[in-house]
């Protein structure tokens, strides 16, 4: 059995990652298929470098990989299994960050919201 | 900071987390639920969800969806398995077709959900497991990504902002 720890530094880099909705969206391409760097300055609108950087970031934080062919440079996502697995526990995790965050903030509203309605009954 | 561990096993395909919450169990019973409470944090705010049907009663059923930027709609369910208010809830999260209804092509996650009181504060501990790496090769496919990023994009803010900007996120 492995249990797998990530450092906090690699679970910030990978949050960090995929903090980003173009970020987020790259990665959602290259699990599809293998696009180009150029392919995709295509579809967004801003710069070859500015792509590239989201690209590289991606990349530190170990969710894609670049390789380059002829002229074109691919991005891809590690098609390793035991790293997809990873991936999808990584993203639960995130989400119920997301998730256990936001609970924790209706908590520490003041008496008159949400807490208010959890004391003197259902709302709705 | 609210969670406090997270366990993953990718040999045994399960994840484990504890959080805690500085609020009687009472409360974080009710944020489970009272369907209102229960939409606020399920999804993120770029994706409100909305919740249908909330049946907390063994064999009951819950559905919800997430709204999208630019409307679309991602629709899911839960079949609860387990309900013992305030302390444990067991469902099946499961993704729906456009019409609600369950899809049984993509996977389901199995979700325990315990939470203990401890210090007139809330320990709450959620384990979910995969049915197979293939269900989890397809999370990855076709609903983590669909579904899961977009409370992702919290992420940063949760982990690096203070409470009060994290308010100013969650708009209410």
């Amino acid at each position: 059995m492995v249990v797998d720890e990530l450092s906090d530094e690699a679970v910030d880099r990978v949050f960090h990652a995929l903090a980003d909705a173009t970020r987020r969206d790259i990665l959602h391409r290259c699990v599809r298929g293998e696009p180009s760097v150029s392919r995709l300055a295509d579809v967004y609108p801003m710069s070859f470098a500015a792509v590239q950087k989201h690209v590289a970031v991606l990349e530190r934080a170990g969710l894609v990989t670049k390789e380059r062919r002829g002229r074109e440079q691919l991005v891809r996502t590690d098609a390793d299994a035991v790293s997809r697995a990873r991936t999808v526990l990584d993203e639960l995790e995130a989400a119920w960050r997301g998730r256990v965050g936001r609970m924790a903030d209706l908590l520490a509203q003041p008496p008159d919201s949400e807490r208010h309605k959890a004391s003197t009954g259902r709302a709705g | 900071m609210s969670v406090i561990s997270v366990e993953k096993d990718v040999d045994n395909l399960s994840l484990i987390l504890i959080a805690e919450f500085d609020a009687p169990v009472e409360l974080v019973w009710q944020l489970w639920a009272d369907p209102r409470q229960l939409e606020r944090w399920w999804g993120p705010p770029t994706h409100p969800s909305t919740v249908e049907k909330h049946q907390l009663a063994p064999g009951g059923e819950v559905t919800y969806f997430m709204t999208g930027p630019g409307g679309e709609k991602s629709y899911g369910w839960w079949r609860v398995t387990l309900v013992s208010p305030p302390r444990s809830l067991e469902f099946t999260d499961g993704f729906a077709h456009q019409d609600g209804t369950p899809n049984a092509d993509l996977p389901t996650t199995a979700v325990q959900m315990r939470l203990t009181g401890q210090d007139g504060g809330t320990r709450m501990e959620l384990r979910f497991s995969f049915g197979s790496r293939e269900h989890m090769d397809q999370l990855e496919r076709w609903g983590a990504f669909d579904v899961f990023p977009q409370s992702v994009g919290q992420m940063d803010a949760l982990l690096a902002a203070d409470a009060a900007d994290l308010r100013h996120t969650d708009p209410s």
